[in-house]
């Protein structure tokens, strides 16, 4: 016990001078872990030899009053309650004003956040966007390799909502939705990068099979087939933003995402 | 002398002395399990005792700032003024470092010595009358715990909590009615909105911290007041308490398993690297890191979401969005559960009895069947929220270790629930001692002793003469 004792005051001690000379989180742990631990082990030791321990009898008396305390109580709040009734009427009115009261303290929480209205409905591309980097450069149809991609955003605009990634496929791989024939010129497909699981970026692109995997939960997107969900929780394809190159070579969106983009939510149809 | 003294000088003005008397001498059942609530105590204590200090220095803004701090390799990165400070703590602020690691594993501790102590409660029937009510303080302090496990680890405003902070967004989204209102709210628009790190620090600070101390005094006193039970044994009955005094004896230990938890905690806060922040990174909307998992007690709703199959209902307008099954609807339908238990088993075995004696697992074999199929079923989807390392681990296929934790989620909970009643039925109807005793041709009869049931239900009709 005294050992127990006396090293937990050296290992305070040694707590003083270990922040003094600046601290060092591995030495303070250990110091604590020696400066407690000794105080634990040594009041364990002293409750265990020289303290009396096991075989007390304690009585439970019974928890519940007896009947006529009950009967008392009951007897007492009556008594009380009868002067309350007599006026019905304030009660009433009590009621109404007590329940107007508490209604209106509802209506402050509006104030902690928007309208939601259309924002989850919009990205930030609109028709004509150049398709930019994170760091702003503007992507021109030569600027990536088949089978690169990128995280790219509306030029102006690095809204979370908007990230999308631009993926150059094989045209002879890449099978275009019926009616989005246009919108991948040269082999440029742009999907939405929000999984519409649960909301986690689509960070894993497999060159070789054309997947993509959204690390979080571990769906699974076919890029070549309209980024449809074929394994994991994700139950709707990554939405598909139209592109086009214009006159000088630079990739333009040609409207927003045609669907809201995302995670389903309430009122989206 | 002194201690005479200030006796004196309170009892003239509170009358304290009869009362603190009794305190002292009250008596205390022994046994280790009866401890688990004590940890879980202590870890709240540590929990504040850091966590003040770490408050000091924390800064819950999402303003974007250049770091400019000792550590060498995000020097010059655009960060959150929170993830900063985080940094700050770690590297610069003297014993900062060692608080704060010690602040996140006694998170990690202090739930689970909740689910722990929950545990026995659960498989001795502590839960029973007249203890119901605090069953239900304890199922809130759960919850609590839960709640503010997520808002403190998702405070440093890194990448992984901000993933964290994304999926919490998408899961408010998908509520039926007002998902979308509530998430706007909550989050103070659409995410990543810049109102939720200051709302979640003064939740984690303050609202739940004061809801968890003012709901662990009532559990406490409680205890105090409807004593604690004890197990079965010799000279024990349902009329006493045996075991040890507080003064001094429950006291010493009860500061000695204090200073126990705090050794812990230290060696794990100083050697054991938790939570690197500097390591993920701050956050960024279109960045992610891969594996990533939350702390460990939610990893049964990361499994859940991971394992639901990809369902979604979409009708008249409306979408009910998939995380919602596993996310929103399995915890309420949980908590429900646990919430009803002592009804539902009064309700199904007719017990309304009083009982300060505890069951052992082997008494209640239903129960303990029960309980252990809902572990495994807990179990599995815990270790299906990795299930992208372990498809890593053994070069197998994601889909197909996904599959397989779907079918084990179904199939396993049954199994083990009946082969555990089984077993604890087999134990019970031998008198075995130790369970290690039970026979094997007891656990595996088809049926049980011909005068099995008989014997259960003299023994219940035994309970309700009583």
């Amino acid at each position: 016990m005294a050992v127990a004792f006396a090293v937990s005051a050296v290992a305070s001690a040694g707590l003083w001078v270990t922040y003094w000379r600046g601290g060092q989180p591995q030495v303070e742990g250990v110091l604590i872990a020696l400066a407690l631990g000794g105080l634990a082990v040594g009041l364990v030791l002293w409750a265990k030899d020289f303290l009396p321990a096991g075989g007390l009898v304690e009585e439970r008396e019974p928890l519940a009053s007896t009947p006529a305390e009950r009967r008392a109580f009951q007897r007492d709040f009556e008594r009380g309650e009868e002067y309350l009734e007599r006026r019905s009427f304030l009660i009433k009115m009590l009621t109404v004003a007590l329940g107007a009261l508490g209604i209106a303290a509802v209506f402050p929480i509006r104030s902690l956040g928007p309208k939601p209205g259309r924002s989850l409905f919009r990205t930030a591309w609109r028709t004509g966007s150049r398709v930019v980097t994170e760091d702003g450069r503007a992507l021109t149809a030569a600027d990536l390799p088949v089978g690169g991609v990128l995280t790219v955003f509306p030029e102006g605009r690095l809204d979370a909502d908007s990230q999308t990634l631009l993926i150059r496929m094989d045209p002879d791989e890449f099978v275009p939705q019926p009616g989005r024939e246009s919108w991948s010129p040269a082999g440029y497909v742009a999907y939405s990068k929000i999984c519409t699981h649960a909301g986690c970026p689509v960070g894993l692109y497999e060159q070789g099979t054309g997947r993509l995997f959204c690390p979080c939960h571990q769906s699974v997107f076919e890029a070549r087939d309209g980024a449809k969900p074929t394994a994991g929780p994700a139950t709707r394809p990554l939405p598909q933003l139209p592109l086009s190159v214009d006159r000088q070579g630079y990739l333009r969106a040609r409207g927003d995402f045609p669907e809201p983009v995302g995670p389903g939510f309430w009122n989206r149809p | 002398m002194i201690v005479r003294r200030t006796t004196r000088w309170l009892d003239d003005r509170l009358g304290a002395s009869s009362f603190a008397r009794t305190a002292l001498d009250k008596v205390f059942p022994d046994h280790w399990s009866f401890m688990l609530g004590e940890i879980a105590l202590y870890c709240f204590a540590i929990l504040v005792l850091t966590g003040i200090y770490l408050s000091f220095f924390f800064v819950p803004s999402s303003r974007d700032v250049v770091y400019q701090g000792t550590y060498a390799p995000l020097r010059g990165v655009g960060v959150s003024e929170a993830y900063a400070s985080v940094l700050r703590i770690s590297f610069e602020v003297r014993a900062g470092m060692v608080f704060r690691q010690m602040h996140h594993w006694a998170a990690v501790v202090f739930v689970a010595a909740i689910v722990l102590h929950l545990c026995r409660i659960f498989f001795t029937g502590a839960f029973r009358r007249p203890r119901e009510i605090n069953w239900i303080i304890g199922i809130t302090l759960l919850l609590l715990a839960l709640l503010n496990g997520f808002t403190g680890y998702s405070l440093p405003d890194d990448l992984l909590s901000g993933t964290g902070l994304r999926i919490a967004y998408s899961i408010a989204l998908s509520i039926p009615a007002v998902g979308t209102w509530l998430a706007f709210l909550l989050f103070g628009g659409e995410f990543p909105a810049h109102d939720i790190i200051s709302r979640l620090y003064f939740i984690h600070i303050f609202l739940v911290p004061a809801a968890l101390a003012a709901l662990i005094s009532i559990h406490v006193a409680l205890i105090w007041h409807q004593k604690h039970t004890q197990f079965p044994g010799p000279g024990r009955t349902e009329t006493n308490v045996v075991g040890s005094r507080l003064w001094p004896s429950y006291a010493m230990k009860s500061v000695a398993l204090f200073f126990a938890v705090g050794a812990v905690l230290g060696l794990l806060g100083g050697v054991a690297q938790i939570n690197p922040i500097w390591l993920y990174g701050p956050f960024v909307p279109q960045a992610v890191s891969s594996p990533a998992q939350p702390d460990w007690y939610l990893g049964w709703l990361e499994g859940a979401l991971r394992l639901f199959p990809n369902w979604e209902i979409r009708a008249f307008g409306h979408t009910v969005a998939n995380p919602f099954f596993p996310a929103i609807l399995l915890p309420g339908i949980t908590f429900l559960l646990l919430y009803l238990w002592p009804f539902l088993e009064q309700r199904f075995t007719g017990d309304r009895l009083h009982h300060d004696i505890l069951d052992r697992p082997r008494d209640r074999p239903v129960r303990t069947g029960l309980g252990a199929a809902a572990l495994t079923f807990y179990g599995v989807l815990f270790i299906a929220a990795s299930n992208d390392v372990i498809a890593k681990l053994f070069q197998v296929s994601i889909t197909g270790v996904t599959w397989m934790f779907r079918i084990l989620v179904v199939v396993l909970p049954p199994l083990i629930g009946f082969g555990v009643y089984r077993f604890m039925r087999g134990a019970k109807l031998t008198g075995a001692e130790s369970m290690l005793e039970v026979p094997f041709s007891a656990m595996m009869r088809s049926r049980p002793w011909p005068d099995g049931e008989a014997l259960e239900k003299s023994e219940r009709e035994e309970e309700v003469r009583a």
